[in-house]
C-alpha cells in the first residue's frame, strides 16, 4: 500500500503540476492548462490543418466551427479512420455523459454538438453511454436517482439533434450484461490493479466499485459490445469524440484492444470549456454563476455575461481605446470562439477589440445574442422530447439505415 | 379562473375538516396578520413562493419564527448554493392564482399549481393549530396539521414535514437530503415510478413522492420492455398535435419563421444598399440564419414520427 502511494506521489511530482484525469482538472498554480504539454505527456497528436482539410474534402461539407477554431485539437489515429472511410469503410461514433446533475450548461453541450456534426457529415451510427453507475458510485447517489438523472440528461442530449434512425442511447444500469459484459471481462483481464491505480490514481481506500468501473467505459469502443447493431461487423472501427480529460480511459482501452483481437478505437479530443469567471476559475455545477445553463432565459444570459464574464478590457474607456483588450484572458471572446459561426465576424471583433476600437459592452452584447439563440433553440427542441422519444432512443432495436 | 376563497371553504367543509375562520382587513405581511390573529394562540405561517433555475416552483410553508436560510435550502434541494430565489410576481397569479401576499398551501388546489412542490415546516405538527390564508388576504383560517394533511391528501398531495432549520452537510458524499422534493422533469409527463427513492434522512415522516404513478411497474432490467415501463397514464403529447407531430403546424412554423426574417431583412436601408440585388442578398441571409433552426426542427419532426411508429410497433401485440 505504502509503495503504491509513494509511486503515485512521485508520479505527481513528475507530472509538473497540472492534473488532468476524468475526475480532476487543475492547472499549474491556478494558471491556464498547457495543452501542448498535455499532448506531449499523453502521447496523442495535434489535429492539424491538413487533417481538417481532409475532412472537408471527404465529406464535402465545411468543417465544423469547433475544428476550425481548435476546440477539438488533438487526436489518436483519426487519420486511420479517414483512410478507411476513403476506401468506403465506415465507422461508428461513441460518446457519453456522466449524469451527475440535471443542470446542464453550454459547456456540456460542446462534445454533443460536435458529435452531431460528425454523425451528419459522415453518415454513421452513434452510441451514447450514460454512466449512471459511475455517478452512483462517485457521487454517492442512489441507484434510482442516478437512473433518473440519466433519463433527464438523455432529453438534453437528444435535443442536440441526433438522428434517431442511427443513434442508440443506453444507460449502464440498463444495458450492462450479455455481450457487453463479456467484453468487460476480456478488458478487465488485461489491466492489473497496479496499472489502474497508476492511470486513475485509485488507492487502497477506494471501494472496489470504482476500481472495477473503467472497463465499463472502455468496451463501447468495440462493435461486438452491441450485437443488436453490429453483429458480424467485428472489423468496424470506432471514433470517440470526448474532452481530453477522458484520455486515460482510452489509453487503457487502446492498450487492451490488440491483446483481445480488436481494433484500437480512435479519439478526437477537445479542450476544456472555460468558466465565466475565467480559465482559472472553476466551473462548478453548484455555482450557477460560473456557467450559462441551457435553461437560462435570454435575460439571465445577458445578465450573467455582463456581471460575471471575465473581461480582458481595460478599466476605463480612455485606457481601453489606448491599450485595447487582452484577448488571452477575455472570456467573451473565448466563448465567441466556440459559438460564433461566422469566421469573418469573429476576426473583425478580435481585431477591433484588441485595438481598443470596440468596447467590452459590445462584445458582451454580441455574445449574449449568440448564446440566447443557441439556448432558445435547445429549449424548443428539448420541449419536444417526450418520455416516449427517450424510450425509443434507448430501446435495444436494430438500426437498419444507420450507414445510409 | 382559480379557486375562490368561498369555494375552498366549501370544500373544507365537505371534507369535514375542522377549521376556524377570522376575517380581517387585507394584510400583506405576517406582521400585519399578527395584529388581527396573533393573540389567538397557535402558530402564524410565513409562506414563500420560490423558483429555481429550471423554472420549477416551490411553496415553503413555515412557522413565522422558523428561520429559513435560502442558501441552505437551495443546497439541500440539490440546486447548488444560489439555485433558488423568490418567484416573480407574475408567477403568483399565473401559477398559484392568488394575490400578492397570499401564498398558501391551499393554492395547490388549483390545477395550474399541479407541479409546484410543497415543503412544510415540521414545527406545524407541534402546534395546536396554524394560520393560513384561504386564497385571500382578508381572511385567515386556523387548523391543525392533521387537518391540513387531510386537505392535502384530498388533492392527491403527500403532506410531508421537514426540519427547515436543519443544516446538514451537502457534499460529494452526502447527497442533498431534500432532493426528492424537486419536481420531476418534463412538466407534461407523469412522474416516473422509480422516483420513490428512499431518502437518506431517517427523521423524515414520510417519503414525499410523485402523486401520480401509484402502481409502479418497477424498473425494467432489459431495455426491450422500456417503452412499457412507466406509462400508467398515457398523457403523452406525442398524441396531441404539435409542431413536431403535425405536418400542418410544422409547415406553418417554418413559414412563420421565414416570413418574420424576410420582413426584418427588407428595410429601407437594405433596399437602398442593394437595389435590385436585394432578393439575392435576403435569400442568402435567410439561408444562413435559418439553417440551424430549421434543421433542428426537422430532426425533431423525424424523431417524433419514428417514435410514434416505434411505439405502435412495440405495442402491436398487446
Amino acid at each position: 500500500m505504502e509503495g503504491e502511494k509513494r509511486e503515485n506521489q512521485n508520479q505527481a511530482a513528475e507530472e509538473e503540476d497540472q492534473i488532468v484525469n476524468p475526475w480532476e482538472v487543475a492547472a499549474k498554480d491556478g494558471g491556464k492548462i498547457d495543452y501542448d504539454k498535455l499532448i506531449d505527456k499523453f502521447g496523442c497528436q495535434r489535429l492539424d490543418q491538413t487533417l481538417i482539410d481532409r475532412v472537408h474534402r471527404l465529406t464535402g461539407r465545411p468543417p465544423h466551427v469547433f475544428l476550425r477554431r481548435g476546440v477539438f485539437f488533438a487526436h489518436r489515429d483519426f487519420n486511420e479512420i479517414l483512410d478507411a472511410y476513403e476506401k468506403g469503410k465506415k465507422f461508428y461514433l461513441y460518446t457519453g455523459r456522466g449524469p451527475s446533475s440535471e443542470a446542464l450548461h453550454i459547456g456540456h453541450l460542446v462534445p454533443f454538438m460536435f458529435t452531431k456534426y460528425l454523425q451528419d457529415v459522415f453518415r454513421v451510427p452513434l452510441v451514447i453511454q450514460l454512466t449512471d453507475d459511475e455517478k452512483c458510485m462517485w457521487k454517492n447517489l442512489t441507484v434510482e436517482e442516478s437512473q433518473r438523472l440519466a433519463r433527464e440528461n438523455a432529453k438534453d442530449i437528444i435535443a442536440c439533434g441526433f438522428d434517431i434512425t442511427r443513434t442508440f442511447i443506453f444507460s449502464d444500469f440498463d444495458y450492462v450484461g450479455g455481450a457487453f459484459y463479456k467484453n468487460m471481462v476480456k478488458v478487465a483481464k488485461c489491466v492489473t490493479l497496479n496499472k489502474v491505480q497508476g492511470i486513475f490514481g485509485f488507492s487502497g481506500e477506494d471501494h472496489i466499485g470504482k476500481i472495477s468501473f473503467p472497463p465499463v467505459q472502455a468496451v463501447p469502443s468495440f462493435p461486438s459490445s452491441f450485437p443488436h447493431l453490429f453483429s458480424g461487423k467485428d472489423d468496424l472501427r470506432c471514433l470517440i469524440p470526448c474532452a481530453i480529460d477522458q484520455d486515460p480511459y482510452f489509453r487503457m482501452t487502446r492498450d487492451a484492444a490488440p491483446r483481445i483481437g480488436y481494433h484500437k478505437p480512435s479519439l478526437i479530443e477537445s479542450t476544456f470549456f472555460p468558466a465565466l469567471q475565467g480559465e482559472t476559475g472553476k466551473m462548478s455545477a453548484s455555482d450557477p454563476n460560473s456557467a450559462i445553463y441551457v435553461t437560462d432565459s435570454a435575460k439571465v444570459i445577458k445578465s450573467k455575461i455582463n456581471k460575471y464574464a471575465f473581461s480582458g478590457g481595460q478599466d476605463s474607456v480612455e485606457k481601453h481605446r489606448q491599450l485595447g483588450a487582452n484577448l488571452e484572458v477575455d472570456i467573451s471572446v473565448k466563448y465567441l470562439n466556440f459559438f460564433l459561426e461566422d469566421d469573418v465576424e469573429l476576426e473583425h471583433i478580435k481585431t477591433e477589440y484588441a485595438a481598443g476600437r470596440m468596447l467590452t459592452g459590445e462584445v458582451k452584447g454580441r455574445l449574449g445574442s449568440v448564446l440566447s439563440e443557441i439556448v432558445e433553440r435547445h429549449r424548443a427542441a428539448r420541449a419536444s422530447v417526450t418520455d416516449e422519444v427517450v424510450d425509443a432512443f434507448m430501446a435495444v432495436r436494430p438500426l437498419p439505415n444507420m450507414f445510409d | 379562473m382559480g379557486f375562490t376563497k368561498e369555494e375552498l371553504l366549501a370544500r373544507l367543509k365537505e371534507l369535514q375538516i375542522d377549521f376556524s375562520q377570522y376575517e380581517h382587513p387585507t394584510v400583506l405581511t405576517v406582521e400585519e396578520q399578527a395584529k388581527y390573529v396573533g393573540d389567538k394562540g397557535g402558530g402564524l405561517s410565513k409562506n414563500l413562493f420560490l423558483k429555481d433555475k429550471k423554472s420549477r416552483f416551490y411553496i415553503v410553508s413555515a412557522l413565522a419564527d422558523t428561520k429559513v436560510d435560502m442558501k441552505v435550502l437551495s443546497q439541500r434541494l440539490g440546486l447548488g448554493k444560489g439555485g433558488i430565489r423568490m418567484a416573480p410576481e407574475e408567477a403568483l397569479g399565473e401559477i398559484l392564482q392568488v394575490p400578492l401576499g397570499c401564498v398558501t398551501p391551499f393554492a395547490l388546489v388549483n390545477e395550474s399549481a399541479r407541479h409546484v412542490a410543497l415543503l412544510l415546516d415540521k414545527g406545524f405538527q407541534s402546534q395546536e393549530h396554524c394560520f393560513f390564508h384561504p386564497l385571500s388576504n382578508d381572511m385567515s383560517i386556523a387548523l391543525n396539521a392533521c387537518d391540513l394533511d387531510k386537505f392535502l391528501k384530498s388533492i392527491e398531495r403527500d403532506p410531508s414535514y421537514v426540519d427547515l432549520e436543519a443544516n446538514p452537510t451537502v457534499g460529494k458524499d452526502q447527497p442533498p437530503d431534500l432532493a426528492a422534493f424537486v419536481p420531476s422533469g418534463s412538466s407534461i409527463q407523469p412522474d416516473q415510478p422509480d422516483k420513490a427513492a428512499p431518502l437518506q434522512d431517517p427523521t423524515k415522516n414520510s417519503v414525499p413522492v410523485n402523486k401520480k404513478s401509484v402502481a409502479a411497474t418497477g424498473k425494467v432490467a432489459k431495455p426491450q420492455a422500456s417503452t412499457q415501463n412507466s406509462k400508467e397514464k398515457p398523457v403523452n403529447p406525442v398524441h396531441q398535435p404539435s409542431v413536431f407531430s403535425d405536418a400542418g403546424f410544422f409547415v406553418e412554423e417554418i413559414l412563420n419563421k421565414t416570413s418574420a426574417l424576410l420582413l426584418s431583412e427588407i428595410t429601407e436601408g437594405a433596399v437602398k444598399e442593394n437595389g435590385v440585388n436585394l432578393g439575392t442578398v435576403v435569400a442568402e441571409n435567410i439561408r444562413k440564419r435559418l439553417n440551424s433552426d430549421l434543421q433542428s426542427m426537422a430532426t425533431m419532426f423525424k424523431n417524433t414520427a419514428y417514435t410514434q411508429g416505434f411505439h405502435a410497433g412495440a405495442h402491436r401485440n398487446l
